[in-house]
């Protein structure tokens, strides 16, 4: 895929993301936005997955620890053909499987998850199983800003680190803004990159909505042979809406049909 | 006539037979995992960490990353054997239990050792006595007590084969070999040539209550380490009052034996349960709604530890202070036979 193609993949999956959250009445808008350019390099450019080999133990693994954004999540693995992307239109509807957080009942999803701070460790685990079976598969899993402060995700960093599990690889949707307002004034966790390297992770920080970097970044892993990688990658919240770009109230909104227009008229 | 009293032959903390039983498979199966939080000295499993040294994990205290991990690890085809002190196992890592483990469907077998009150003076904080109460509301979650070495070796053997998500629980007191001496000694059938599905006793399966002392009169139903002082107790009724007790180990809480509680009710006869733990939400609550919502109406009675600041004392004299020992439990028995 070329650097002009996998843009235009980016654009397509935020409309996407918008359209069914926009349809289901329901989703978390500015987050879904502001980690699509990531989900799009690692699916298009860096897992080792697809709906042929979900079921071999050699697959890369992808968790998504904020699964709150699962809407980015459902649209790119609809595009990888896990499933049909109609299937979609039954988001977060009565007896859907899919519902409005990662779950197994949908093809292409590796672990449930929804509740914060879950992430880490179970790829903490997956990881260490492909150490234990000397394979070379890796696990990648997505942390949003908000979850940061959970305690077990600083459990997490201290085993992943102890046990040098450069198959490991965290990346942070760094929006800075969460449910209540900005990282920094709910509780601040910077300096993140410095907290990490003494944690003993590698770390690189990229602009997390700039697909070419992005996969310059990840094309990288492992940073460093024998520690777990860590990628601070710098989004904005309601990423290629204007007026959802780093508005709080965008964490969870649900376009009007005007906005909704509008949204698809700039990302057209 | 207390010379009558045959009790069966001492054995084990059941927790020294779930270390030695899980050697045994480690032995076999590279993919068998212990995962420890600091735990493996209680455990027991210092021995199993130095024969199988890639088949241990240890992610120090924190108990979160203890069962995330070990549902990495069984997503993943390790089987794997989440081994932590059970009053911080199940409350302080639940959410991992239930999301991580129960509700993903990773087959981790959960094991809380020093469970209910094994650990005594050290109080409150060390205690578990809210597991079953809290893990019978997940759903996808077995949840099981072995009474003696028997079951306990079972129990290991079955989880380590079922690949479902499960909670054992474990106390540190020796307990018998097997209550009702079914087996010779267990140690008679160990060897180096045996194959898991060979071991597997059939007179054990999860979800089947095993009838340790057949009785008449009434029925004692336990779990875990409360059947001891329950066959003890029928054993103490029938030398002294001529009285025949039921004994039940209901070693799986969830999902509980309906068929047996059925057949043990339609006897018409007075039950109670035994459990070393809260009396709210645990066996007897599980026993008491299904009798109530099919029409059971026998006397009944809760045994366990009260919904107050525990008293101070060894699991011992914890059980007697509650009267979940021979005396307490046959005097609420003649009480209820009146």
């Amino acid at each position: 895929m070329t650097e002009q193609q996998l843009f235009i993949k980016s654009k397509e999956y935020r409309k996407n993301i918008l359209k069914y959250i926009y349809k289901a009445k329901a989703g978390h808008t500015g987050g879904s936005l502001s980690c699509i350019d990531i989900l799009n390099v690692l699916y298009n450019q860096i897992l080792n997955v697809s709906p042929e080999n979900f079921t071999s133990p050699d697959r890369d693994r992808y968790i998504q620890s904020k699964g709150h954004c699962v809407e980015a999540l459902f649209v790119v693995l609809a595009d990888k053909g896990f499933f049909p992307e109609t299937d979609l239109e039954t988001l977060c509807q009565y007896q859907s499987h899919y519902i409005g957080h990662p779950t197994r009942k949908v093809n292409g999803v590796e672990q449930n998850t929804g509740a914060l701070g879950h992430g880490l460790p179970i790829s903490v685990g997956t990881a260490l199983a492909a150490k234990m079976d000397e394979k070379s598969y890796r696990v990648f899993t997505l942390l949003g800003d908000g979850e940061l402060p959970e305690g077990s995700n600083w459990e997490a960093f201290l085993s992943a680190s102890h046990y040098k599990l450069d198959n490991l690889c965290a990346i942070l949707d760094y929006n800075k803004l969460q449910i209540t307002g900005k990282n920094a004034d709910v509780l601040n966790t910077e300096p993140i990159a410095d907290k990490l390297k003494s944690f003993g992770w590698a770390v690189r920080e990229v602009d997390g909505n700039d697909t070419q970097k992005l996969k310059e970044t990840l094309d990288q892993i492992p940073f460093e042979v024998g520690k777990p990688s860590f990628v601070i990658a710098h989004t904005i919240k309601g990423k290629g809406v204007s007026y959802m770009e780093n508005q709080l109230k965008w964490h969870h909104g649900v376009p009007t049909a005007e906005q909704y227009e509008l949204a698809l008229s700039e990302l057209s | 006539m207390m010379n009558d009293i045959k009790m069966p032959t001492q054995g084990l903390a059941n927790l020294e037979v779930f270390a030695a039983t899980l050697e045994s498979l480690a032995t076999l199966d590279r993919n068998i995992v212990a995962v420890t939080s600091d735990s493996r000295g209680s455990g027991k499993l210092t021995p199993f960490g130095q024969q199988f040294p890639k088949q241990i994990i240890e992610v120090g205290i924190a108990e979160q990353n203890l069962v995330g991990v070990a549902a990495g690890l069984a997503s993943a085809g390790k089987k794997v054997f989440a081994v932590s002190p059970a009053c911080f196992l199940t409350a302080r890592a639940l959410e991992q239990i239930k999301n991580d483990v129960a509700y993903s469907d990773n087959a981790v077998v959960l094991v809380g050792i020093s469970a209910g009150v094994s650990y005594g003076a050290l109080g409150t904080t060390h205690h578990s006595l809210h597991d079953y109460a809290v893990l019978r509301a997940i759903n996808n979650l077995i949840v099981v007590a072995p009474a003696d070495n028997f079951e306990t070796e079972q129990a290991i053997l079955q989880a380590a084969a079922l690949n479902k998500p499960i909670y054992l629980r474990f106390g540190k007191k020796n307990m018998p070999v097997s209550l009702n001496n079914e087996l010779g000694t267990m140690r008679d059938e160990y060897n180096n040539e045996f194959s898991i599905l060979e071991k597997t006793h059939h007179s054990f399966k999860f979800g089947k209550g095993r009838i340790v002392r057949e009785g008449s009169d009434m029925t004692f139903i336990g779990t875990g380490e409360t059947v001891l002082p329950a066959f003890e107790a029928a054993e103490k009724l029938a030398s002294e009052h001529g009285i025949q007790a039921k004994v039940v180990s209901m070693h799986t809480i969830k999902p509980l034996d309906y068929d047996l509680l059925n057949t043990i009710a339609s006897e018409g006869k007075p039950i109670i349960t035994v459990e070393e733990h809260s009396v709210y939400g645990g066996l007897g609550e599980a026993v008491a709604s299904y009798l109530m919502q099919n029409a059971h109406r026998n006397s009944f009675k809760i045994m366990g530890i009260p919904d107050e600041y525990t008293v101070t004392g060894s699991q011992n004299e914890i059980f007697n202070h509650y009267g979940l020992s021979k005396e307490g439990i046959s005097k609420v028995a003649l009480n209820l036979l009146k």
